[in-house]
């Protein structure tokens, strides 16, 4: 009897009551699978232990005028640089235009501490660490650090200035917890 | 290795037909699990078993792949980065969870496919070798499930690691030096810890292998089906899809459910607290029982507490569990009635449930402590389940008068109907 209906029904329509159950059943297994592929997918971002490490609290009390320190945020490096006045006006005088990634010095540190030049140690070409946060390493044809990988020279304010790579040295979020302590992140 | 009126595999689009010349795959999949592949129009639910087999059995390798990504198979730190799945890793709760009681489904639906085997008669010639392959793949599921069950690296683990390796010191002359080798040390430490790691993560694709044969060798004669007679001509069949993939995947929405249910609401249900408790090489659990898919061999392990004759209790037990199992590799020959479908055994079905009960019990005795009345009930237990094999089942095939038969799988269909249809106007 019901297939009779759902035959004449179909001949009418052209659709049957089992293309309904079909399409139905088709699509809550999709939205399921679906349901099921995001956490095999989530598990693989970083995991809470992981997103802990977020922040990091520096002292700054012993790097003196000249000197840097490599530390670490996120598994990554981070270079501390207290500048010398030469190394700001140098910085200073160059004009904006010259620049492959424009970005004044002023606007790579906090106001009142323009000595502070904190930014990540990573070249942002392909990764690799840059020299010249530590002593006697070259520092690059501009006085500030120097990656041995691919010859990208960064200027006394971390910009990019010659090489491969195509963005300043990153200055990472950070906070003058202290006049000697800074918190990363 | 298909009935001649099975239908022929005819690609429309030119990509597909250009694919079928250089890589004929979307052929082996049309004959396999596709249109090309007929099968008794008469399957009940119980043929659902083996594809949800196949379906935990891909679930376990997703979900372990994922594991492993986050898992550190190393004495210090295993436990530790459990626990760090579980509340570090993304989403790690729940993917531990599904992998956990995954093999507990593995199990269910498996130790279902086994019986729904004995009471059709499945393991019967012609296809002997499709019940050797699958007792094959128990035997490595067990292994697999054990290994995985020592990662963890709890106080159950450490345990079960040492009482399952222990296993092989009843041998003797060579047991001890084995156990060592097979331990890497003298007690289960990082050697054993690595080495079950690796073998955990080989062992299902191995067992996927020895599924490709098992189905491979049941494509060759079909499949069975509940009246146990083979097929005759192209009425007694129907292609595989859309008839059984839609009604394995109405199966497979029922497994899902049951197997989100355990997941999300009693994760923990059929596991052990103690496991939480990290591996203490100085101190046993009060009451050590293996998961539950081992209660009933456990139980035959555990029911020699006697020396006899010039072999002492220790080996006789570990004996008599491998011939618990080994046993099965022998039943297509130890069923002699060349009757199939248990629907047309009366004295044999009897027994089949008497041997369903047994199990049962057996297990209830595995999951107690080694303490009267559970060891002479496991003795007497143990006792059945070597009877049924070696004794009842020999006799009763030879002495039972089957019930009449259908003359085909058509003839048993439409009868069925006309019952149906006469209790309707009835």
């Amino acid at each position: 009897m019901a297939s009779e209906t759902e035959t004449s029904a179909g001949i009418e329509d052209g659709v049957r009551r089992r293309d309904f159950i079909n399409i139905a059943a088709v699509s809550f297994a999709g939205v399921g699978s679906v349901a099921v592929v995001l956490p095999l997918v989530n598990q693989m971002n970083p995991s809470a232990d992981v997103l802990a490490l977020s922040s990091t609290e520096i002292d700054i009390s012993a790097i003196q005028p000249g000197q840097s320190i490599k530390t670490s945020w996120r598994k990554q490096p981070v270079f501390v640089r207290n500048l010398v006045p030469a190394e700001i006006a140098e910085a200073n005088k160059v004009p904006l235009s010259e620049l492959r990634d424009p970005e004044t010095l002023a606007e790579r540190t906090k106001v009142g501490k323009e000595n502070w030049l904190i930014t990540l140690g990573v070249c942002t070409h392909l990764g690799c660490v840059p020299l010249g946060a530590a002593e006697g390493e070259p520092r690059g044809d501009f006085g500030g650090y120097f990656c041995p990988c691919h010859g990208s020279h960064y200027d006394t304010a971390a910009r990019i200035r010659k090489g491969p790579a195509p963005k300043n040295l990153v200055v990472p979020p950070y906070d003058f917890t202290s006049d000697t302590v800074v918190t990363i992140g | 290795m298909s009935f001649p009126w099975a239908n022929q595999y005819q690609p429309q689009h030119p990509l597909m037909k250009w694919l079928d010349e250089k890589l004929p795959m979307p052929r082996l999949v049309y004959n396999a699990i596709g249109g090309g592949y007929p099968v008794p129009r008469n399957l009940n639910y119980f043929w659902n078993f083996g594809v949800l087999a196949g379906a935990a059995l891909a679930i376990q390798i997703i979900t372990g792949i994922v594991l492993a990504m986050h898992y550190a198979a190393n004495a210090g730190v295993a436990f530790d980065s459990v626990e760090h799945i579980m509340r570090d890793v993304n989403a790690g709760w729940f993917i531990r969870y599904a992998h956990m009681n995954g093999a507990s489904m593995f199990f269910i639906v498996v130790y279902l496919h086994i019986f729904r085997g004995l009471y059709y008669g499945s393991y019967k010639a012609p296809r002997e070798m499709v019940w050797l392959l699958g007792v094959v793949i128990f035997l490595l599921m067990m292994a697999t499930a054990f290994m995985g069950y020592v990662l963890p690296w709890g106080q159950m683990s450490f345990w079960g690691a040492q009482v399952i390796t222990g296993f092989f010191s009843a041998i003797p002359v060579v047991g001890e030096p084995v156990r060592v080798w097979l331990l890497g040390g003298f007690a289960p430490d990082n050697a054993a810890l690595n080495r079950f790691f690796s073998l955990h993560y080989l062992l299902p694709f191995v067992i996927a292998g020895v599924i490709i044969l098992h189905i491979w060798a049941l494509h060759i004669p079909g499949s069975s089906n509940p009246t146990g007679i083979e097929v005759k001509d192209e009425q007694d069949t129907v292609p595989f899809h859309p008839y059984y993939t839609a009604k394995d995947g109405f199966g497979l929405g029922i497994f899902l459910l049951v197997f989100v249910a355990l997941t999300f609401f009693v994760p923990n249900m059929l596991g052990h607290a103690d496991n939480y408790i990290p591996a203490n090489p100085l101190s046993t659990p009060a009451h050590i029982v293996p998961e539950w898919y081992f209660w009933p061999f456990y139980a035959i392990l555990r029911a020699f507490t006697f020396n006899f004759l010039w072999i002492d209790a220790k080996l006789w037990g570990v004996i008599a569990m491998f011939a618990a199992i080994a046993l099965l590799f022998f039943l297509p020959w130890l069923d002699s009635s060349p009757v199939k479908s248990s629907n047309y055994r009366p004295l044999y079905r009897k027994f089949f449930w008497l041997l369903v009960l047994d199990v049962f019990i057996l297990g209830w005795c595995g999951m107690s402590p080694a303490e009267q009345p559970y060891v002479i009930m496991s003795q007497l237990a143990s006792i059945y389940y070597f009877a049924h094999f070696l004794i009842i089942l020999p006799i009763v095939s030879r002495i039972e008068r089957p019930e009449p038969m259908p003359n085909s799988i058509t003839e048993a269909v439409l009868a069925k109907h006309a019952d149906a249809a006469s209790a309707a106007t009835a």
